[in-house]
């Protein structure tokens, strides 16, 4: 390293290893794995995230996992939250819908409407 | 870019080490294969948390949740229902936090959101063996604005910030580091003293393995100031661990050209070397350490003249704390305004301790300066345990002073602990409930400076053995109020004619509790009772 112009792209590279511990705040990404969530093909799901968002270096998304969440027929389900947008859960999801939700929704903020199960105002109702 | 959704941290600091941590983290990586999750989820080792009472610790993020005492078993449990399945593993948390309705993350945990972390901003947060992990979180930046900036900047904010010397006397940093720019001589060294002799102090040791890269550039910050081209690091022979650290993250900085010649594309050449002691707490003393590193004996030298204008080799050096270092960065970075607004006016800045003894959490902390002893034993530590009650916290490791309730307010910095009769020493704060003997601990301390004493100046060689004689006398209820006496005239001998600090402060621990606790020496001399049960006529051999 010759210069500290050097070392600050070293260093952007560098932040993006550890952005998860620093706790971003940026789009969330919560995938069911209850039980049924499992059964239904949630891991291969949360495999095509991953992978996707690895491929698209989104590294400001956080992925969790939660568990049941009662809607068992829908599964697997994968909910969306962009900061100061409604919860999106979209319901019966794939491998391949969950790389178009990640093309459309998170990268570009349009919602897949035939993939949604519920909007968060729905479920507060 | 390789995307992880969770990264397990698993602390391997020194405790958590001896807990486990290791076969620990072998079980996360084996069920995490096992699961197939090998591609969502990494594993981590970082360094200390401070909460080593509660070790291992492993701390999961996204989530940020703070696992205690975690086993092999347990670690799989975490992967099977926290990791695969989102569950919280609630009996692993923090013993409070799991009747909390939610999962807190680890910052909102008591413990540490009563810290401020500044000096250990990165342990537990980053891979100590990974130095982009530390580029990630600014590091190295602060060099190369010193750089820039030039020498006499640098060392005119160290100066504004008001640094004090972590190792122990607190002698202000950026003077020090003007004395030994000042001093003539094309040819200056800077040491970093890691020998780290004092008992219950292990923050130097936990600084090193958790983040050594704070070390190295506090270090590189600090040559530059001085006009040295080499440094050392003398290390404590015991820490194994942070030796290899350091040996690693000096390669790795090398590498990347932020040690060698011409650093960072700037005229600067500095490197490091490593020099490892062999286990004597006089060696701590700046310049025992050096006639140490020179290969002498490790006795102290006459002072003055001073290591700034005769140190290694008979030429300019400048002694720092492996705390003192870490501190150099962030005040960089932030600015001399920014530290003298942490803390109380004369002494600022934060403050690492090591909080052992009879205390819940013990561990090691950061806090503000001035903070109170108080906050820290109950708000931070947990209070005592076992439903005993406080008797005695030592502040400043051996050759402190032992503070009764009476002065559980008493701010913890440099000025106020020594205005109340103790010091802070290098932060080691050991606390002590009422089933101990105040004679019987200050024997111990006292017997510790016997076996420490080198034996060069005739004060601290016998005046340490004639003051553990005169306490063991106590402690067998055979002492006569003459002793009293003695004890204070052979104190103030040796803190006048003793030629370190070893000798000038090891009658402290004496002179304070005989302050503090005179009615228990009056029970052992007149009365020949010892009020906690813990002294008998058995003598003790030191
Ligand atoms: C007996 C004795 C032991 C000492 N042990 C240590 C030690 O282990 N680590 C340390 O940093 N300073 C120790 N010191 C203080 C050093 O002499 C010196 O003041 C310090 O390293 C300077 O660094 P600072 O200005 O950054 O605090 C000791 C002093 C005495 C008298």
């Amino acid at each position: 390293m010759k210069s500290l112009d050097e070392l600050r792209q070293l260093r952007e590279k560098a932040q993006e290893t550890i952005r998860l511990r620093e706790q971003a705040g940026g789009i969330r990404i919560i995938v069911g794995m209850g039980t049924c969530g499992i059964a239904a093909g949630a891991r291969e799901v949360m495999l095509a995230i991953v992978d996707e968002l690895q491929k698209k270096n989104l590294d400001d998304v956080i992925v969790t996992q939660t568990g049941c969440a009662g809607l068992c027929e829908k599964e697997p389900l994968v909910e969306v939250l962009r900061p100061g947008e409604p919860k999106i859960t979209y319901g019966y999801m794939t491998a391949d819908k969950a790389r178009a939700m990640i093309t459309s929704h998170v990268v570009n903020g349009q919602i897949i409407g035939e993939y949604v199960v519920a909007k968060e105002d729905d479920v507060a109702e | 870019m390789e995307f992880f959704r969770s990264h397990v941290l698993v602390c391997s600091g020194a405790n958590c080490s001896l807990k486990g941590s290791r076969g620990v983290r072998t079980a996360f990586v084996e069920e995490i294969n096992a699961q197939g999750l090998d591609k969502e989820i990494k594993v981590i080792e970082t360094g200390c948390f401070g909460l080593c009472e509660e070790g291992p610790v492993v701390v999961v993020y996204p989530e940020a949740v703070h696992y205690c005492r975690v086993d092999p078993q347990d670690a799989k449990e975490i992967v099977r229902e926290h990791l695969a399945k989102g569950r919280v593993v609630k009996r692993l948390l923090f013993k409070g936090d799991m009747e909390l309705p939610g999962v807190q993350t680890w910052q909102q945990m008591d413990f540490y959101s009563r810290q401020k972390r500044v000096v250990l901003r990165n342990c537990g947060l980053i891979d100590p063996d990974n130095i982009d992990e530390y580029i990630a979180r600014n590091g190295y930046e602060a060099l190369g604005k010193a750089l820039s900036a030039g020498p006499d900047k640098v060392i005119e904010v160290v100066k504004k910030s008001g640094l004090r010397g972590r190792g122990g006397a607190g002698f202000p940093t950026g003077l020090k580091w003007d004395f030994t720019s000042q001093a003539p001589g094309e040819q200056k060294y800077l040491v970093c003293n890691a020998d780290e002799g004092e008992p219950g102090t292990f923050k130097d040791r936990l600084i090193l393995e958790g983040d050594p890269h704070s070390v190295i550039e506090g270090m590189a910050i600090a040559a530059f100031a001085i006009g040295a081209s080499q440094g050392y690091i003398y290390f404590r022979g015991e820490y194994r661990l942070s030796i290899d650290r350091l040996r690693n993250a000096i390669e790795q900085a090398r590498e990347y050209g932020l040690l060698g010649k011409g650093i960072l594309g700037s005229g600067f050449d500095f490197d490091i070397d490593i020099r490892v002691g062999a286990g004597a707490y006089v060696c701590g003393e700046e310049t025992a350490l050096l006639n140490s590193m020179e290969g002498k004996r490790g006795e102290p030298r006459y002072k003055p003249p001073y290591p700034a204008s005769v140190g290694l080799w008979g030429k300019p050096t400048c002694v720092n704390n492996v705390e003192t270092l870490a501190n150099i960065a962030p005040i960089i970075l932030e600015g001399a305004e920014w530290y003298v607004n942490i803390g109380p006016k004369g002494c600022p800045g934060t403050k690492v301790f090591t909080l052992t003894g009879n205390i819940n959490n013990a561990g090691l902390i950061e806090v503000p300066m001035g903070i109170t002893l108080r906050e820290i034993i109950y708000d931070i530590g947990g209070g005592i345990p076992n439903g005993r009650s406080f008797k005695m916290a030592q502040t400043g490791g051996t050759s402190g002073g032992c503070l009764p309730e009476a002065l559980l307010d008493v701010p913890m910095d440099i000025d106020s602990l020594e205005a109340a009769g103790s010091a802070l020493g290098s932060g080691a704060l050991m606390i002590m409930d009422d089933t101990h003997c105040i004679i019987d601990v200050v024997r111990c301390l006292l017997q510790f400076f016997c076996h420490e004493s080198c034996g060069q100046c005739t004060p601290c060689r016998e005046g340490t053995r004639r003051l553990y004689e005169l306490i063991d006398k106590i402690a067998r209820m055979e002492a006569v109020e003459e002793d009293v006496s003695l004890i204070k005239r052979l104190a103030r001998t040796m803190e006048d004619a003793s030629l370190c600090g070893l000798g000038q402060t090891a009658p402290f621990p004496i002179l304070t509790t005989m302050r503090f606790f005179p009615e228990e020496y009056k029970a052992h001399i007149e009365e020949g009772i010892c009020p906690a049960g813990v002294c008998n006529a058995r003598s003790h051999i030191a």
